[in-house]
């Protein structure tokens, strides 16, 4: 199932498919966010946003707004 | 002996760098800042075997050679500039056991500039407990480099890397691989059309936007103008690039390193999950900040009487020890009151950054970004803007420069606007003397009136800040792309050495920096305040002795209606008198108007120039108290510090912007003078409409 990352829920894990390269900064890129990757939803702050994401290994938290411009497969539940 | 060997420390931040950095030079370190710019250049000097030294210089944290801010351009000016004199003789590229496949990205880059590289892999203590093994001698063939596994919480392996260092001329400087094949037509041409320059080095410069130094600068102009391409199929090749340079990190670590997740324990979840929780995350933030807030004002109190009744009986001392004269009195009433208005901060300021160095080091800094984020977009605020505005309780000059991890222009903007209206140490001491004179003393619930009065200046100043934040949001213009990326650290155990270095670094700026400036004013004031023009002046003595000829004052008393008068028609006086008009709508005096005028260099120059006008001796703050409590109001009659003129002057100082400090750090950190300007001149309109309302309202 396609989603994008906005839509991962506590404790999910996908593959990155796609990621807008217009809309993501290059730093974000560097940490590791590329397709292929791995990424986890570790907590999410009141409101859903930011999330706190283990991408490829890499802890770090992302505004919804970003998450929204990278696509993922759903790997488990 | 040889030339020192340069190194440059590089590496993501939280990789332990500065541990490093530490381990490498101990006290042996200096900071500064890099000329014309506000980031800090560490540097230090380390033995090493056979007597060889190295230069080290600790370049600012960064992820990659692609710079997003002031303090990663640093990085690529320096490695991208054979001339300067910092050129790296050697790179050492420092990383993270737990993070060595994103710190990997960074050492490709470096290395693709050919310039000789070690790989040191840090926090080697925390492998075994991770479950990680690594297979050094594959990694350091795959990577051409040589790697020191080292520890600095456990001191290991830093012996070794001195060997290494000192024997850099042996290292490889053969790229890891071939970024180039991304695209093999325009590299190619590339390669043509700049045949003597290094590949990667051109690519960059034609990617960033940065401004790179003096030198080479017509050369790095004619390779920025190779535009054959656009921007933002320059980035989809950057993208290209950090694929590929993570395929062959990917590849290498597959059979370079071994994750044993079975053995790996991590507390780092265990403790997210309190500490980012939505309610228990936000409870014990507030408690961590209530005991900075007791450390700060309760705990420093103690050293902080001590230093000043240091200062005020070496004062005395150096009165009774000199020969009277101009020259002693400028030491004993210009100089060392001015010294002690500044060492008496010490204290507050290194509890402070005591507090922040702890919070940044054991990684929970990051969780507070994470938990305010949301509800700081609110006020146009981004979660980074926390650290700031919690620093700004200390020095708004700090607070400033910590503004500049926030990504987006426009945040970092209102940020830097509004920490000025945080209550910063400074405004304490006037806070301190006015509630004393003016807030009764007594309790209501066991809290006491003055005691509620300095919380809720707190509260003004904070709230204040948040509300202008509001209201610069909507109405400043400024497009800036809002990204928002933190890393989110694992969890350490802070190091002694590290808190420590930091706290004295930073209080060793604030004396140096804040206090050369209250050291300057205290000295002009002074004289300002010790000379005259006309006759008035300088036949004062004979004036007044004739005037209280008929009354029989004591010596004391003489003296002390002379020296009041002096002052009246002084240089400073003369000036009071001039904008008494302008402030006693306000319900101040000409004295108190000389007090703002003086402190608009540095708030806290306020109580030591009511001091100094109230002609008292001595620096203790019951007598300088007691003499504002007898000053009698000019016009209206009654004493001078009453409830309403005191209220008006706590409203007046927690809006006003009264430091010349910050507002240069605002110039140097927005590039202009458009916004310190505006700060200034909206700040202290506002602060005096306020005071005014106020005064008129109450009196």
């Amino acid at each position: 199932m396609q989603v994008t990352l906005a839509d991962i829920k506590r404790g999910e894990k996908g593959i990155i498919t796609d990621v807008s390269s217009i809309h993501i900064p290059l730093k974000l890129l560097e940490m590791g966010c590329l397709p292929g990757n791995s990424v986890e939803l570790v907590q999410v702050a009141p409101f859903a946003d930011p999330m706190y994401l283990n991408i490829n290994g890499s802890h770090l938290a992302i505004r919804k707004e970003t998450a929204i411009h990278i696509l993922i497969e759903i790997s488990n539940g | 002996m040889g030339k020192q060997i340069n190194v440059a420390l590089i590496g993501n931040p939280n990789t332990g760098k500065t541990s490093v950095f530490n381990a490498l030079t101990g006290l042996n370190q200096k900071v500064g800042n890099y000329p014309g710019i506000t980031v800090e250049k560490k540097e230090g000097i380390c033995k090493l075997p056979r007597g060889v030294k190295a230069h080290i210089i600790d370049l600012p944290g960064t992820y990659s050679l692609n710079a997003s801010s002031l303090d990663e351009n640093v990085v690529i000016e320096l490695l991208l500039n054979k001339n300067d004199k910092d050129f790296p003789d050697v790179a050492v590229v420092i990383s993270d056991v737990e993070n060595l496949k994103r710190n990997l990205l960074l050492f490709t880059q470096i290395k693709d500039l050919e310039i000789p590289s070690i790989l040191v892999i840090n926090m080697a203590d925390r492998m075994a407990y991770k479950g990680i093994s690594l297979d050094i001698p594959y990694l350091e063939k795959q990577l051409e480099t040589k790697i020191a596994l080292i520890s600095t919480r456990k001191n290991q392996g830093v012996k070794e890397l001195k060997e290494l260092i000192a024997n850099y001329k042996d290292l490889s400087v053969k790229p890891c691989l071939n970024a180039s094949e991304i695209d093999v037509e325009y590299f190619n041409n590339l390669r043509e059309t700049f045949p003597n320059q290094l590949l990667y080095k051109l690519w960059l410069v034609i990617t960033q936007d940065v401004n790179f130094g003096k030198t080479d600068r017509n050369e790095i102009d004619a390779v920025a103008n190779f535009k054959t391409k656009s921007k933002s199929d320059l980035k989809r090749l950057q993208q290209k690039e950090t694929i590929k340079r993570y395929q062959f990190i990917n590849d290498t670590l597959k059979k370079g390193q071994k994750i044993d997740l079975s053995t790996a324990k991590d507390i780092r979840i265990k403790l997210d999950r309190v500490l980012t929780h939505k309610v228990w995350g936000y409870l014990i933030f507030g408690v961590i900040l209530l005991t900075i807030f007791q450390a700060i004002y309760d705990w420093s109190s103690i050293p902080m009487d001590f230093i000043d009744s240091l200062f005020a009986s070496l004062s005395e001392w150096t009165k009774n020890a000199l020969p009277a004269g101009a020259f002693t009195n400028l030491i004993a009433e210009g100089i060392i009151p001015g010294l002690g208005g500044i060492v008496i901060f010490i204290p507050q300021i290194a509890f402070l950054f005591l507090f922040i160095s702890i919070l940044e080091e054991s990684g929970y800094m990051s969780r507070v970004v994470f938990l305010m984020d949301r509800i700081m977009r609110r006020f146009g605020l981004s979660g980074k803007s926390v650290v700031p505005l919690i620093s700004g309780t200390a020095c708004a000059i700090p607070a400033i420069m910590a503004t500049r991890n926030i990504e987006s222009w426009k945040e970092r903007l209102i940020t830097i606007l509004v920490t000025p209206f945080t209550t910063c140490s400074a405004r304490l001491p006037v806070y301190l003397i006015i509630i004393a004179l003016v807030i009764p003393e007594g309790r209501i619930l066991g809290l006491s009136y003055q005691a509620l009065t300095l919380m809720l200046l707190y509260l003004i100043g904070f709230g204040t800040a948040i509300l202008s934040a509001y209201i610069l949001n909507k109405v400043l213009k400024i497009k800036s792309k809002t990204f928002f990326v933190v890393e989110m650290p694992n969890y350490k155990l802070p190091m002694f050495k590290n808190v420590a270095l930091t706290v004295l670094e930073k209080t060793k700026s604030f004396v140096f920096g804040a206090g050369k400036i209250i050291l300057a004013i205290s000295v002009v004031l002074w004289f300002l305040a010790s000379y005259g023009p006309g006759e008035n002046f300088n036949n004062a003595e004979t004036i007044i002795t004739n005037e209280y000829a008929s009354q029989n004052l004591s010596d004391d008393e003489l003296q002390q209606h002379i020296a009041s008068y002096k002052l009246e028609h002084s240089f400073i006086g003369i000036t009071g008198r001039a904008i008494e008009p302008v402030i006693s709508p306000l319900g101040y005096d000409w004295k108190i108007g000389i007090a703002i005028v003086s402190s608009f260099a540095a708030r806290e120059v306020f109580v030591g120039t009511l001091a100094t006008i109230y002609s008292v001796g001595s620096d203790e703050e019951e007598t300088i108290k007691n003499r504002m409590a007898g000053e009698i109001n000019p016009i209206l009659g009654g004493p001078l510090f009453n409830f309403a003129s005191g209220i008006s002057l706590l409203l007046f100082y927690a809006f006003a912007m009264q430091c010349m400090s910050t507002l240069a750090i605002v110039k140097r950190e927005t590039n202009t003078w458009k916004w310190p300007i505006l700060q200034l001149v909206i700040m202290s309109s506002f602060a005096y409409i306020v005071a005014l309302i106020a005064y008129q309202l109450l009196k």
